[in-house]
């Protein structure tokens, strides 16, 4: 149990202390425009990398599992304009439902 | 263009004194709801595992509330639960949470205060708060990322105390579909940030730098270095 505690306090420390690198060592100051042309891009490559990991991803290894099967479906929902609570509920459904059938 | 208080105080004026949306706060809680419904289902998975593990009722409910990190939260547990030491863990949770470092230096610019309340308000970053607080062209909305946090801060915690309290009582959230939910919803908000070419290309870059490592590194690690594909951007304009 002494090891759950160490591990619970030096997660939460380094958590902290990484969001709060950023915001403390930049300050107020405004970046240079090369550094905001990056940042601009750095939120489609986080959410494309979030995607295809927690979508294909399972224990280090690329599995094409039901999970796909749900994320491809919300993807043509959403390609269809469909409001996206009903996108991602479509893909819990599907995820679901295909879990039940195999 | 890259940070312009004049037009962010305009905006921020409009918005006093007024009810409802027009309370960037409260719009941004209100966003973050869909988040929080996943969250707490995350929540509770995650009470129900660490109290399998043995870890008791106060340790896992400790843990969400100062760390309030779900991903690294999991991965410690599972490292501890297969055995591992808690060097290990400790490092697998860092991996994982080594995206909020960049994704911290983008919002710093609109944070607020010296720099003991920008450490504070540093730790509202999370996944889909900063996304959904993403403006384009690299500008942020401090008050929206916020709001969105509280609910999904509320749902973890408060599901980390169901998942202890109830172990047995909830079913395998996997059986829902529910670990789709949070994936969908990404590529919901990728789907909203792909409005250039080169956005384009820089996430089909990182998506596939994240696939290729998957297999040879530790988690956390595909995903810290996708964010490389932003680099594109000190590329000309195209």
């Amino acid at each position: 149990m002494t090891g759950v505690w160490i591990t619970i306090f030096a997660v939460a420390l380094a958590s902290a202390a990484i969001k709060a690198a950023g915001p403390v060592l930049v300050g107020g100051r405004d970046l240079p425009p090369r550094a905001v042309a990056v940042i601009a891009l750095l939120a489609p490559a986080l959410l494309a990398a979030l995607v295809v990991t927690e979508t294909l991803g399972e224990d280090g290894h690329l599995v094409l599992d039901e999970r796909s099967v749900g994320v491809a479906v919300a993807g043509v929902a959403l390609a269809l304009r469909v409001p996206v609570l009903v996108a991602v509920a479509l893909a819990a459904a599907t995820t679901a439902l295909v879990r039940t059938l195999v | 263009m890259a940070n312009d208080p004049g037009e962010r105080d305009e905006e921020r004026a409009g918005g006093e004194g007024t009810a409802g949306d027009a309370n960037p706060y409260l719009a941004g809680a209100r966003a973050g709801v869909p988040f929080a419904l996943a969250t707490l289902v995350l929540g509770i998975s995650f009470g129900v595992l660490t109290r399998s593990l043995g870890w008791g009722i106060v340790a896992p409910v400790v843990f969400s509330t100062i760390a309030l990190s779900g991903s690294a939260q999991f991965a410690a547990a599972a490292v501890l639960g297969a055995g591992g030491g808690a060097p290990t863990a400790i490092v697998a949770a860092i991996l994982l949470n080594a995206r909020f470092g960049p994704m911290g230096v983008a919002v710093a610019p609109y944070l607020k205060g010296g720099p003991l309340r920008r450490a504070l308000e540093g730790q509202a970053v999370v996944d889909a708060s900063w996304a959904l607080a993403s403006r384009g062209g690299g500008r942020f909305d401090r008050e929206f990322m916020i709001g969105a946090t509280l609910p999904q801060t509320a749902a973890w915690i408060g599901g980390t105390v169901t998942g202890v309290l109830g172990e047995g009582l909830i079913g395998d959230p996997e059986q829902l579909g529910l670990d789709v939910v949070f994936p969908a919803f990404f590529l919901a908000l990728l789907a909203g940030e792909l409005t250039s070419n080169r956005a384009v290309i820089v996430a089909s870059v990182a998506a596939t730098l994240a696939l290729v490592l998957v297999p040879f590194t530790p988690p956390g690690v595909p995903v810290i270095t996708a964010c490389a594909a932003a680099l594109i951007g000190l590329g000309r304009q195209s």
